[in-house]
């Protein structure tokens, strides 16, 4: 069954058409990917789901329930949470408050402490860096800390928006290690990304996006093996 | 020891400065707007002191904090939240239009009108001494105010989830709904205490210079709108720090016969200096981009 839905979803910016009729579906426990070249909308096919922009036309649905026209903060409590583009963790606020805000729905102190505990297995640099604020975090460690953010309300789909964008090739390695075992813990993904050979190696399926329209999709296997994406995306 | 009551009235006018100032200041960094209605809310807060007073100083004192608080968020509601994403200037323009609108309603009730009412809160307030110094018990009633709303809106905002959820929004308005955040609840919840607070600040103002009249709030207004600049517009520190130094230069001008009749003007010199060396103002800060 498809967790996440979307259909003919049209989005404009003024007279501008960015995106002209996308459909694409993230079935339970897969990781899909959106791929594309920098400009061809993947940002705000992001921002058209949650909310953040309006949608021109089309629909969104997850878990079959409408979320087309949904406000935005009311997508966490259905289990979508989202790492967007460039992180945008809250700068001012220390890690551990950073960690709180992503429990900002929840109620249950045991269960915060507990994710939290989670997220701190995970990157011990977070848990070094607790009551430090965040803004002063490298590139790689604000990354960490944005993904463990959207984890804290323990999400049914993740929606990341190019969590390797501007890091350099340890950290992502590390946090494409990441997106694998969250996947394999029980949350769905849905990745965008422009580091499309990384995205298509982890991914279940892929989405291919050129200027606001599908142009193919696959397995991540098929994807890669493919003469077209190779020339445009793999650098041949 | 004149200087030493002068500082403490300058602390105490400060304090009603900086409770004005925290107004300014956390409209502009949660729903980034300048709210130039925002002194007019002390007036409007005055005059609801005024009509409680036939019943009950303390009454009257409560009533004109939820009045404003409602008055507040039903301004938000009505004339600022349909032009959210609007150009900033058609949102200051309309900011202004409230403002004279709030001073039209009470030119245009009868009872009110454009006269000037003598608001006495509290009868022969009198004075504490200790040593030689004589303090006003209206100064020592606005500084002991000043603190409690000061330490409690700390408190509040460092060690609630609503209060970090109000950083959370001034930072980062997207990102705060992807937490699940409801902003405009937020928002509204920030003209609430901004108002209350204003309500507040009109009591203290009133202690202090009992004459109202419909245009009581605009200079107070402006001074808390500097005060706040200066702290660093979108600090909370920053308009504490703000309003309490305008007080104090304000109370020590006026301490000097010669200096007194250019008060105003030196305390908007200080401000333009203060921002020609940082524009940010004291406490405020550049957004930091990162990669
Ligand atoms: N706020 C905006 N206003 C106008 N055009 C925009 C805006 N944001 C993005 N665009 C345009 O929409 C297209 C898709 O942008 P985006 O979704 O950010 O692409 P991607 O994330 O794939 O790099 C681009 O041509 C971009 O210039
Ligand atoms: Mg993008």
């Amino acid at each position: 069954m498809a967790l996440l839905e979307v259909k003919d979803l049209e989005v404009n910016y003024g007279l501008i058409k960015a995106i002209k009729g996308v459909s694409f579906d993230v079935n339970e426990g897969e990781i899909v990917a959106l791929i594309g070249a920098n400009g061809a909308g993947k940002t705000t096919i992001m921002h058209a789901i949650n909310g953040i922009i309006p949608k021109f036309a089309g629909s969104v649905t997850l878990a079959d329930k409408d979320i087309t026209a949904i406000h935005a903060h009311k997508l966490l409590p259905l289990g979508m949470a989202q790492v967007p583009e460039g992180r945008r963790i809250f700068q001012e606020l220390t890690v551990y408050e950073n960690l709180q805000m992503g429990y900002y729905i929840g109620r249950d102190k045991a269960q915060f402490k507990a994710r939290l505990e989670e997220m701190y297995s995970r990157f011990p640099i977070l848990k070094e860096r607790s009551s430090q604020i965040a803004g002063t975090l490298s590139g790689g460690e604000q990354q960490m800390l944005a993904m463990s953010r959207a984890l804290m309300s323990g999400p049914k789909l993740l929606l990341l928006d190019e969590p390797s964008m501007g890091l350099s090739p340890l950290y992502v390695n590390t946090i494409f290690d990441m997106i694998k075992e969250v996947n394999k813990m029980g949350t769905t993904v849905l990745l965008v990304e422009q580091n499309a050979k990384k995205a298509l190696s982890i991914a279940n399926r892929a989405y291919v996006l050129e200027i606001g329209k599908i142009v193919k999709t696959g397995t991540g296997t098929e994807l890669l093996a493919d003469e077209d994406i190779r020339r445009a995306y793999l650098g041949g | 020891m004149d200087f030493i009551i002068t500082l403490v009235n300058g602390l105490s006018m400060g304090g009603t400065y900086a409770m004005i100032a925290l107004g300014y200041t956390m409209v502009y960094g949660i729903a980034k707007m300048l709210n130039f209605a925002h002194g007019d809310i002390i007036m409007i807060g005055g005059y609801a002191i005024l009509v409680g007073l036939s019943v009950n100083p303390l009454l009257a004192v409560l009533f004109s904090m939820l009045f404003c608080m409602l008055l507040g968020v039903l301004i938000e509601r009505v004339a600022y939240r349909p032009l959210r994403g609007s150009s900033p200037l058609a949102v200051l323009i309309t900011a202004i239009g409230v403002s004279y609108l709030l001073q039209s309603i009470i030119l245009a009730i009868p009872q009110f009108g454009a006269d000037t009412h003598y608001v006495v809160i509290i009868k022969d307030l009198g004075s504490l001494q200790i040593g030689e110094v004589l303090i006003g018990y209206d100064t020592i009633i606005t500084l002991a105010i000043t603190i409690v709303v000061m330490v409690s809106l700390t408190l509040f905002i460092k060690f609630t989830k609503t209060g970090r959820a109000m950083i959370a929004v001034s930072e980062d308005r997207d990102a705060a709904r992807l937490m699940g955040i409801n902003v405009n609840f937020i928002i509204t919840l920030t003209f609430a205490i901004g108002s209350v607070l204003a309500a507040v600040a009109g009591f203290c103002s009133l202690l202090d210079t009992p004459w109202l009249e419909p245009y009581y709030g605009s200079l107070p207004g402006i001074k808390a709108f500097a005060a706040a600049v200066i702290g660093g517009i979108g600090s909370i520190p920053g308009a504490m720090l703000g309003g309490i130094l305008l007080g104090i230069v304000e109370c020590l001008c006026n301490s000097v016969q010669e200096i007194a009749p250019y008060t105003i003007a030196i305390e908007f010199i200080i401000l333009i200096l203060i921002l020609l060396v940082k524009p940010t103002g004291i406490l405020g800060k550049k957004r930091r981009e990162k990669v």
